[in-house]
C-alpha cells in the first residue's frame, strides 16, 4: 500500500490553473497547425494575465496574434477564419468586453451551422476570465454564464481547477463547434495536483459531463467555477457537524449534465445551487426548473435553494464587494436552511 | 454588307419552311471577340487603375448574358412568389420592381467573372444572385425561399442564409459580414494558397464601426481582402446624403487604396475585380472597390420604394443603365451575337426559372423531425426541447 501511494505521489504535479490552460493550448497548437490564438496582448505581452506566456516565442507571429482593441472586429475575424477552415482561439481580455462582440459570438458563430442546414461548421473557441475579480468594480465583474448558456448552438464550459482547465480547453479546441470557455481570474494562480493521467497530451475532460467532487448523502450542492472551492470548504465545515454534502462541479454550463444532478438529488433529497452570477434568470434558476420537470422532483424533501451573487452591479469597497458574492458562510447557511437545521 | 443582305433576302424568300431566324443564324458567322471601351475608375491612393478597354469573347458574353438574365428572372420570380405569399418573411431582391427591372445583376456576375471558383465571397442579406453565381442552382435557391426540404439550407435558413462552397452567405446582421470576410482572408493568407476574399457590404452598412475595425486589421496584417461597397444610394429608406458625412465610399478605407467602379457595366466590374484580385494576390494587402449601382426595387418586398424618392428618378435611371441591355447592345452591335440567339437564351432561362419555381412550390416542407437537427457539428445525437417539457426533438449533426 505504501509503495503504491509513494508511486502515486511522485507522479502528481502541482500545476496552477494558469499553467494548465497554457499547457492545454500549447499541446493543441503543437498537435494541429490550424489552431491559432488571437486577442489583445496575447503575443508579445505573454497575455494580460500571462495565460499565454511563452506561446508567441514558440509559435511566432503567424499563430499567436496581437490584435488592436477591436473586440467586434477581431471576434468577427476569428469567426470568419473558423468558417474558412482554421481553428481559432479568440481571447477576450475579460468576458465583459465580449459584450461588444456578442453579435459575432451568437449570430455569426452559434447559429450558423443550424441556419445553413448543416453546411457550415464554426470550430472556434472564445476564452477569457469571467465573473467577479477583486476590486475591479461593476463594469469588469459580470458573469456571463447565463447569457451564453441561453443560446442553442453554443457550448459553454466553466472550469474550476487545473484538471478542468486543461482538459476542457483541449476539448474545446478539438470541438467542431463554437465553445465559450469561462475562466476565472482569481483561480489563475491557484495550484492543484495534476495526476499523471491529466498531464498526458491526450487528456481531455468531456464537454457536457459534470463531476462529483465529493460524495455525500444529506444534500446535493451544485456549482461551477470558483464557487466549487467554496462549496468544498463549506462541506468540510459541515462534515464536522455530521452533515455530508455531495458537491457537484458542473464543468459544463451548456449542454448541462442534469442527469448527474438528478441522480444525486434522488439520493440526497435536498438541493442547493451555488453560482457567482446574478440570481435572476441564472444558472441556478435553470437547474431548479429542470429538477421540477424531471424525476428528481418527487424526491425533494424541501424546495431547492439558490446561492448567487447579490442582485446589484458589483460595488467597489471591499466590505460591499465581499457581500456581493457568495461566501462560505452563505453556502453553509443555505444548506442548513434547506435541511431545516 | 449589301451582298450579304441580298443573299439573306434570297434565302428568306426561297426557303419558306425553315424559320427565318434559324436560317439567319446558320448562315451568319460571328466575331470571336470584340474590344470595348469602359469607364475609367476613380482612384484613391493608386497610381494606376484597371484598363479602360477590355476584350469580350463571344463565349464569355453569352455566358454573362445568360447568368444575368437568370439572376434577373429568378429575382422577378421570387418577387412574384412573395406577392402570392408563397415566400414568407424578408425577401431582399437584387432586381427591380414594376415593369422593367434594372439592377445589380452586373455586380454578382461581373465579380464572379473577375475571380476564380477557388476564391471566396461573402455578402449581406441581398444574396440570391451571389448564391447563384457561386454555383448553386435556381431550384435550390427558390426552394430555400419557399422553405422546402429541397432548399439549399434544407429550409432552415431562408432568404438571408444560403451557403455554398467558398460562399459564406447570406448574413442578416448589417455589417457583421465584413469582419467575417477579413477573417476568411486571414485564412487565405494562413493557408498560403493565393486565394482572395471578396467582402461585400452596402452603402448603408458602410457606416458600421466594425467595418473600420476590419479595415484596420486587414491593412495591418496585409490580408488579401477586397472590400466591396455596393452603393445603390439608399440604405433602406435613407439616401446616402442623409446617412454619410462622406459619400466617397471608395475613399473611406483611408489608408486602404480604393477604386470607384460603374456597377451597371458588367465589363467594368469584371476588369476592376481582376485588377483588385491581382493587387491582393501580390501580397500588398487589402483594397476597396465601390460599385455604383441603383436599386430599382424597394429595400425589400414590403417597401414599394417610392415614399423616399420620385418615380421620375426611378424611370430615368432605368431607361439609361440597364446592365443587361447594355451587354446585349454591345454584343449585337459588335456581331458577337444575334438578337435572335439572345432571345433564345431568354426563352431557355424563362423555362429554367419556371421549372425551378414549380419545384419550389411543389416540394414538401422539411419534416418536423428535422426541427432539432444541425445544432452542433460532428456530435452524437441528443435531444432538443420543444415548446414544453414533453415535446422533444432528436438532434443529429
Amino acid at each position: 500500500m505504501a509503495a503504491v501511494s509513494g508511486l502515486v505521489r511522485r507522479s502528481l504535479e502541482q500545476v496552477t490553473v494558469r499553467e494548465a490552460i497554457n499547457q492545454g493550448m500549447d499541446e493543441e497548437l503543437e498537435r494541429d497547425e490550424k489552431v491559432f490564438l488571437l486577442g489583445e496582448e496575447v503575443a508579445q505581452y505573454d497575455g494580460a494575465y500571462k495565460v499565454s506566456r511563452g506561446l508567441w516565442k514558440k509559435y511566432g507571429d503567424k499563430r499567436i496574434i496581437d490584435t488592436p482593441i477591436s473586440e467586434m472586429g477581431f471576434a468577427g475575424i476569428a469567426v470568419g477564419a473558423a468558417m474558412a477552415g482554421l481553428r481559432p482561439i479568440c481571447e477576450f481580455m475579460t468576458f465583459n468586453f465580449s459584450m461588444q462582440a456578442i453579435d459575432q459570438v451568437i449570430n455569426s458563430a452559434a447559429k450558423t451551422y443550424y441556419m445553413s442546414g448543416g453546411l457550415q461548421p464554426v470550430p472556434i473557441v472564445f476564452r477569457g476570465p469571467n465573473g467577479a475579480s477583486a476590486g475591479v468594480a461593476a463594469q469588469h465583474s459580470q458573469c456571463f454564464a447565463a447569457w451564453y448558456g441561453h443560446c442553442p448552438g453554443l457550448k459553454v464550459v466553466s472550469p474550476w481547477n487545473s484538471e478542468d482547465a486543461k482538459g476542457l480547453i483541449k476539448s474545446a479546441i478539438r470541438d467542431n463547434n463554437p465553445v465559450v470557455v469561462l475562466e476565472n481570474e482569481l483561480m489563475y494562480g491557484v495550484p492543484f495536483e495534476l495526476s499523471s493521467e491529466a498531464q498526458s497530451k491526450d487528456f481531455l475532460v468531456p464537454i457536457g459531463k459534470a463531476k462529483i467532487e465529493r460524495q455525500g448523502t444529506h444534500i446535493t450542492v451544485v456549482s461551477h467555477s470558483r464557487p466549487v472551492g467554496h462549496c468544498l470548504e463549506a462541506a468540510t465545515v459541515l462534515s464536522k457537524e455530521g452533515i455530508e454534502c455531495e458537491v457537484i462541479n458542473m464543468r459544463t454550463i451548456r449542454p448541462m449534465d442534469i442527469e448527474t444532478i438528478e441522480a444525486s438529488v434522488m439520493k440526497t433529497n435536498h438541493l442547493v445551487t451555488v453560482e457567482g452570477g446574478w440570481p435572476q434568470f441564472g444558472v441556478g434558476a435553470e437547474i431548479c426548473a429542470r429538477i421540477m420537470e424531471g424525476p428528481a422532483f418527487n424526491f425533494l424533501d424541501a424546495p431547492a435553494v439558490r446561492v448567487t451573487g447579490a442582485d446589484v452591479p458589483m460595488p467597489y469597497a471591499k466590505i460591499l464587494e465581499d457581500n456581493s458574492v457568495p461566501q462560505v458562510k452563505d453556502i453553509i447557511f443555505a444548506i442548513k436552511k434547506t435541511l431545516n437545521i | 454588307m449589301r451582298k450579304m443582305l441580298a443573299a439573306v433576302s434570297r434565302v428568306l424568300s426561297g426557303v419558306a419552311q425553315k424559320p427565318a431566324s434559324r436560317v439567319l443564324v446558320a448562315s451568319r458567322s460571328f466575331a470571336n471577340d470584340a474590344t470595348f471601351e469602359i469607364k475609367k475608375c476613380d482612384l484613391h491612393r493608386l497610381e494606376e487603375g484597371p484598363p479602360v478597354t477590355t476584350v469580350l469573347t463571344r463565349e464569355d458574353g453569352l455566358r454573362y448574358y445568360r447568368m444575368m438574365q437568370t439572376v434577373r428572372r429568378m429575382e422577378l420570380k421570387a418577387d412574384q412568389l412573395y406577392k402570392q405569399k408563397i415566400i414568407r418573411g424578408f425577401c431582399h431582391l437584387c432586381d427591380g420592381q414594376l415593369l422593367l427591372p434594372l439592377m445589380q445583376e452586373a455586380c454578382c456576375v461581373g465579380l464572379e467573372a473577375g475571380i476564380n471558383p477557388t476564391d471566396h465571397l461573402i455578402t449581406a442579406y441581398r444574396a440570391h444572385g451571389f448564391t447563384f453565381t457561386r454555383g448553386l442552382s435556381v431550384r435550390e435557391i427558390l426552394a430555400e425561399l419557399t422553405g422546402r426540404r429541397g432548399g439549399c439550407a434544407k429550409g432552415k435558413g431562408g432568404s438571408m442564409h444560403m451557403y455554398a462552397k467558398n460562399f459564406y452567405g447570406g448574413n442578416g446582421i448589417v455589417g457583421a459580414q465584413v469582419p467575417l470576410g477579413a477573417g476568411i482572408a486571414l485564412a487565405c493568407k494562413y493557408f498560403g494558397k493565393d486565394e482572395v476574399c471578396l467582402t461585400l457590404y452596402g452603402d448603408g452598412a458602410a457606416n458600421q464601426g466594425q467595418i473600420f475595425e476590419a479595415y484596420n486589421m486587414a491593412a495591418l496584417w496585409k490580408l488579401p481582402c477586397i472590400f466591396i461597397c455596393e452603393n445603390n444610394r439608399y440604405g433602406m429608406g435613407t439616401s446616402v446624403e442623409r446617412a454619410a458625412a462622406s459619400t466617397d465610399y471608395y475613399k473611406r478605407g483611408d489608408f486602404i487604396p480604393g477604386l470607384r467602379v460603374d456597377g451597371m457595366d458588367i465589363l467594368c466590374v469584371r476588369e476592376a475585380t481582376r485588377f483588385a484580385a491581382a493587387y491582393c494576390r501580390s501580397g500588398k494587402g487589402p483594397i476597396l472597390m465601390e460599385l455604383q449601382t441603383y436599386r430599382y426595387h424597394g429595400h425589400s418586398m414590403s417597401d414599394p420604394g417610392v415614399s423616399y424618392r420620385t418615380r421620375e428618378e426611378i424611370q430615368e435611371v432605368r431607361s439609361k443603365s440597364d446592365p443587361i441591355m447594355l451587354l446585349k447592345d454591345r454584343m449585337v452591335n459588335s456581331n458577337l451575337a444575334s438578337v435572335e440567339e439572345l432571345k433564345e437564351i431568354d426563352v431557355e432561362v424563362r423555362k429554367e426559372i419556371e421549372d425551378a419555381a414549380q419545384f419550389a412550390t411543389a416540394d414538401p416542407e422539411p419534416p418536423l423531425e428535422e426541427l432539432g437537427h444541425h445544432i452542433y457539428s460532428s456530435d452524437p445525437p441528443f435531444e432538443v426541447r420543444g415548446a414544453n417539457q414533453w415535446i422533444k426533438f432528436k438532434s443529429i449533426s
